[in-house]
């Protein structure tokens, strides 16, 4: 058994611009509220989530990489204990165009249940990817006072 | 994926319960969502329908299975459309002070 939500945006671009805005810090930090990702994006390199202040949020390391179809990260809490107790999830990217739009699906999964990690994360993805949407189709991420999981 | 799709999908009670199933627990088959006294499989299978045009709901196949996952991200975008920054804190306190007393009168 495991606990997983899936989460599905639509955004009106091309699949390697947002392909770019998953990947590239100088445009995760802006539609993630100051939250930003360090790695060189290889199958196999580390992989690292960072707070606008420096502290590490989360870490991890890339398990699929398929320009710019699919990102999969294996990714763990660094900053409460109690989360990073739970140890590894996956979160899966997958891009896929029509027309003039790309479906964005974000997979997030452990392999247990009643995970308070996937509970945390849930929590904030709605968040992020709706900013995400707006800086890519308007240019303006989303002012918010939520934080990130 | 139009945001007439979503208010559309939600401007009914018995799409609302399916997502609050969901909600509830996420993942679901549409045999485990159709064990429910009130409704056919036929009606369910026509209410997820309209939740997955609007994008409410999103499946996955798992081996056989096809399981359905609330997707909140439409509700979000709505949200975020009419809700300043500033007025968000406030917002959350007195969604939180209403959800305590409508818990303390029962």
């Amino acid at each position: 058994m495991s606990d997983r939500f899936v989460y599905v945006t639509y955004i009106r671009t091309t699949p390697e611009t947002l392909w770019d805005h998953l990947t590239k810090p100088e445009f995760i930090r802006v539609y993630w509220f100051g939250v930003s990702a360090e790695s060189d994006w290889k199958q196999g390199s580390s992989w690292k989530l960072i707070f606008a202040d420096g502290r590490v949020a989360d870490t991890g390391e890339i398990l699929e990489v398929d320009r710019p179809r699919r990102l999969v990260i294996k990714w763990r809490n660094e900053f409460k204990p109690e989360l990073k107790a739970e140890g590894y999830s996956r979160a899966t990217f997958v891009l896929e165009p029509s027309d003039d739009v790309v479906k964005l699906t974000v997979t997030h999964e452990i392999d247990r249940t009643g995970s308070k990690f996937i509970e945390a994360v849930s929590g904030g993805w709605p968040s992020v990817l709706s900013s995400l949407k707006s800086l890519i189709e308007t240019g303006q991420a989303l002012p918010s006072q939520k934080k990130a999981a | 994926m139009s945001m007439d799709a979503v208010f559309k999908a939600l401007a009914d009670p018995t799409r609302r319960a399916l997502l609050d199933a969901l909600r509830a627990r996420n993942g679901q088959t549409l045999s485990e969502l159709s064990e429910r006294p009130d409704m056919t499989r036929q009606a369910v299978t026509k209410h997820l329908g309209i939740l997955e045009s609007a994008n409410l709901v999103v499946t996955q196949k798992r081996g056989r299975e096809k399981l359905h996952y609330l997707n909140p991200v439409p509700i979000n975008d709505i949200a975020e459309r009419w809700i300043d920054k500033f007025e968000q804190g406030p917002l959350d306190a007195l969604s939180h002070l209403k959800r305590k007393l409508e818990k303390e009168g029962r």
